[in-house]
């Protein structure tokens, strides 16, 4: 009986009413002519693959999985989890080296580590790029992350017994990005959580949440890792902790995409994953605690909301407190994705069309003006720092900075 | 997070509610669960005449240019209809005979852009009609999928190429006075309109194709963006679930993203828009509005809810939220205190006072605005 598989479908593509509107908002169909846009990629083609997968397309890989399609959706029509689990089931290419080694964030992270001097200053060097854009299809005009040569997890290791002396303790789960590229984010949360009292602990050994592993086609991977962090969140939420992240995809792809895409279930855990900012914005609100800032702090801020922090609906919090900070100019920029998308624009073949469509939020940004611009993303800062001549901090580290 | 009003749903009806307190400088958020009857725009402001000056006016701060002129407005079916106040991207004409020849250009694989019709009303009222294709090979992607013919996927080529089509426009252009295009130009920006209309030796009228009205968007746009930049808040994507309601007093909603984190606000106001938008609902056996539970008149007989002609004007488009005279939501027969409703979401239950459509919903939303504005609530 196939009659069943022809008709259901994980995913609501029957409530599509056919509007567009969608593809309206899609920020790669006006620059990637060879991308159908999201009506056509999501619940038209699915009605399509659940008769013949024959009809799978593969200018699917070109959906940022931005998820803008969902936000605007009149029908609440889950567009761009029905292209992701598209190419999750039909697409059986095995992934090319280069998309290998962009996918595996922490592993690359690991390897680099210990050589971040030498890691660093090749990634920089124009022979290496030319040759990773020749043999990998990196794009030369690329920076590449920096490596830092202490990962974050040590650096708080080291701090556990005085963290531990807080009364009130939250676990962080830290992302790739915080431990191997940038700890002074992860530094500069747990300083804003000491200031309200709270101490921070490791969780017992997190994986890379997985998103750019999906993004490549390695879902089974990801898969994997969705259920080791499951199990070692659940470890710290049945001791009573609530786990706070900086990094607003990997909340995205923890609280949704494990059960949407990779069909892990996280009931146990998902209400206890939070975004710093939200838990201080809301820990502030309520009086339970507060932060002291600098009497003479000044700073004209421009806040872009990352994609997944506008799907979470939670850039709310994060631009509340900024605003909170006396001595801020506060500017929201329009809502428009910057073309980046994790691994997606450091690929050659995207990165005319990762650079087009950021385009109006660079000139944006270049018209504010402002000293820096503020965003929760951290491959939104390499993006908008290589695209703009602005500094891009994280919310958190401004408070940090800002705290007295 | 607290805030001086609450507005739920952020189509014009909500925008236009919460532009005004911002500019009184109140606190206001918008949650909007995805786009709104904006997007299926014709480009005219029903029964909005009371009040064209001062939405005109709104307008224009945030961007979005209106015509304030009685007059008749071609429609994508080819019928006539009586204006009075329009989007800029509409031609507003003073009667039925609006040029002795028009060209009428569409776009090779179109469909939504109906230029039979429009030929067929426009011969009947004295104007001779050719109509022509322009064929772009900036196009030709949109058509390996006839289904992504559509009007914004059109408009989003035309943001970059329109001067391309200009130039085959004017080759086609015979001794017509008149050359009439589809609303397919500016979908972020609409000073193409005018270039368009300055660089072509006729006329220039733009005429709406089938939905998404590409006006529509665009003024949704500018008009979200106004909000934010006047300091709202604006949740996108995002439901309102609940509301924690004691004797007539709402002191809150939650919302599906923002669960725990509650929004407190003095005031609310309902604009979550009628069966489309799910501000009302149906079911077989009753008409409801989902989310306080509202007071709504209806037929005990469902047979009583439509008209079995298609075509006739349906009674349960007129189903909607009772009121006050202020326009507080009734709930158990009992006006609420706090809680106001503006926009489709009335129905049609004070047409009498504030006409229906997009005119009911600026009309309602100025008066509720005024209301709470002038403190008597
Ligand atoms: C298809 C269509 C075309 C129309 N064309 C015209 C026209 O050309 N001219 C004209 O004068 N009138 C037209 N109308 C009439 C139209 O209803 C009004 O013009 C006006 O736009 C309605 O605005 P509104 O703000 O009341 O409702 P809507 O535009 O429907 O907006 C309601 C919003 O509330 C949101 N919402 C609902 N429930 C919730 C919730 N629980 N939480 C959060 N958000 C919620 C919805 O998602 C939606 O975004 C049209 C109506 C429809 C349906
Ligand atoms: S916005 Fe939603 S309903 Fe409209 S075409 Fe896209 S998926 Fe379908
Ligand atoms: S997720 Fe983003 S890129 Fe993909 S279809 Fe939706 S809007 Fe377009």
């Amino acid at each position: 009986m196939k009659l069943q598989e022809y008709t259901a479908s994980a995913h609501n593509f029957e409530e599509c009413m056919k509007c567009t509107i969608c593809t309206a908002y899609c920020p790669v169909v006006p620059v990637n002519p060879r991308y159908p846009g999201p009506k056509q990629a999501g619940p038209d083609g699915e009605r399509l693959r659940l008769k013949d997968p024959y009809f799978f397309n593969q200018a699917l890989k070109y959906c940022l999985n931005c998820k803008r399609c969902e936000v605007v959706c009149p029908s609440g029509v889950k567009v761009a989890d029905i292209i992701q689990s598209a190419r999750i089931k039909y697409d059986h290419a095995q992934p090319r080296l280069r998309d290998v080694v962009l996918a595996n964030t922490d592993f690359m992270g690991k390897l680099a580590r210990p050589f971040a001097p030498i890691v660093n200053g090749t990634t920089a060097l124009g022979v290496t790029k030319a040759v990773l854009d020749a043999t990998f299809a990196i794009d030369k005009h690329r920076t590449f992350p920096k490596y830092s040569g202490r990962s974050f997890e040590r650096w708080l290791k080291r701090r556990a017994k005085e963290q531990a002396k807080f009364d009130k303790q939250v676990a962080y789960y830290h992302g790739c990005y915080v431990n191997y590229n940038y700890p002074q984010l992860g530094k500069d949360f747990v300083k804003v959580m000491n200031a309200l009292g709270i101490g921070v602990q490791l969780l017992d050994k997190e994986k890379c949440c997985g998103v750019a592993l999906i993004a490549n086609g390695m879902s089974k991977k990801a898969a994997k890792n969705a259920k080791h962090n499951v199990d070692v969140l659940q470890k710290a939420v049945d001791a009573g902790l609530k786990v706070l992240t900086t990094s607003s995809t990997c909340t995205m792809t923890i609280r949704e995409e494990y059960p949407g895409l990779l069909q892990v279930d996280n009931s146990g855990i998902k209400d206890s994953v939070l975004l710093a900012t939200r838990y201080i914005y809301q820990l502030i609100e309520s009086g339970q605690a507060q932060l002291k800032f600098k009497e003479n702090y000044r700073a004209r801020i421009a806040y872009h909301i990352p994609c997944h922090l506008e799907k979470l609906g939670w850039g709310i919090f994060s631009t509340e407190l900024l605003k909170m900070i006396p001595g801020v100019e506060f500017t929201l920029l329009d809502s428009n994705c910057c073309g980046i998308s994790g691994t997606y624009g450091f690929k050659k073949e995207n990165y005319e069309s990762s650079q087009a469509i950021g385009k109006p939020l660079f000139d944006q940004i270049k018209s504010v003006n402002p000293d820096f611009v503020a965003c929760d993303c951290e491959t939104c800062k390499w993006q908008l720092e290589m695209s703009t001549d602005y500094p891009v901090k994280h919310p958190v580290s401004i408070l940090a900075e800002a705290l007295a | 997070m607290r805030f001086d009003t609450v507005i739920i749903g952020g189509g014009l009806a909500g925008l236009t509610a919460g532009i005004s307190l911002q500019e009184a400088g109140q606190k206001v958020a918008i949650v909007s669960a995805g786009q709104n009857a904006m997007h299926f725009f014709s480009g005219n402001f029903e029964d909005a005449g009371p009040v064209r000056e001062r939405i005109s006016a709104l307008f224009a701060a945030a961007g979005v240019r209106t015509n304030a002129l009685d007059g008749v407005q071609l429609m994508p079916m080819g019928k006539f209809q009586p204006v009075s106040l329009t989007l800029e991207d509409v031609t507003v004409f003073p009667e039925e005979h609006i040029a002795e020849k028009a060209l009428i250009v569409n776009f090779t694989g179109f469909h939504d852009f109906y230029c039979t019709f429009l030929a067929e009303t426009l011969e009947k009222a004295g104007t001779a009609c050719r109509i022509r294709f322009v064929r772009l090979p900036e196009m030709e992607h949109l058509r390996t999928s006839p289904s992504e013919m559509r009007s914004v996927n059109i408009a989003r080529v035309m943001d970059e190429y329109w001067e391309k089509a200009v130039a085959d426009i004017r080759i086609l252009l015979g001794d017509e006075d008149l050359i009439i295009l589809p609303q397919v130009f500016g979908l972020k920006d609409a000073s193409v309109l005018d270039k368009i209309r300055t660089s072509l030796p006729a006329r220039v009228a733009f005429v709406g194709t089938m939905p998404p009205s590409v006006p529509g968007i665009r003024t949704q746009m500018l008009l979200k963006r106004r909000f934010e930049v006047l300091g709202g808040t604006f949740l996108m994507g995002d439901e309102v679930t609940s509301a924690a309601l004691h004797e007539g007093v709402v002191s809150s909603i939650t919302t599906r993203n923002l669960d725990t984190a509650r929004l407190f606000a003095d005031h609310f106001i309902l604009a979550s828009g009628g069966y489309f938008s799910k501000g009302l609902a149906a079911t077989p056996t009753q008409v409801f509005e989902p989310l306080f539970g509202l007071d709504i008149d209806y037929p005990e007989e469902r047979k009583d809810w439509y008209d079995a002609d298609f075509f006739a004007e349906q009674p349960f488009m007129d189903f909607g939220v009772k009121t006050d005279a202020s326009l507080h939501a009734v709930k158990d027969g009992e006006p609420m205190k706090n809680l106001f409703c503006i926009g489709s979401v009335l129905g049609g239950t004070r047409k009498e006072d504030y006409g229906t459509a997009a005119g009911l919903a600026i009309r309602t939303a100025f008066a509720v605005v005024d209301t709470i504005k002038g403190g008597n609530v």
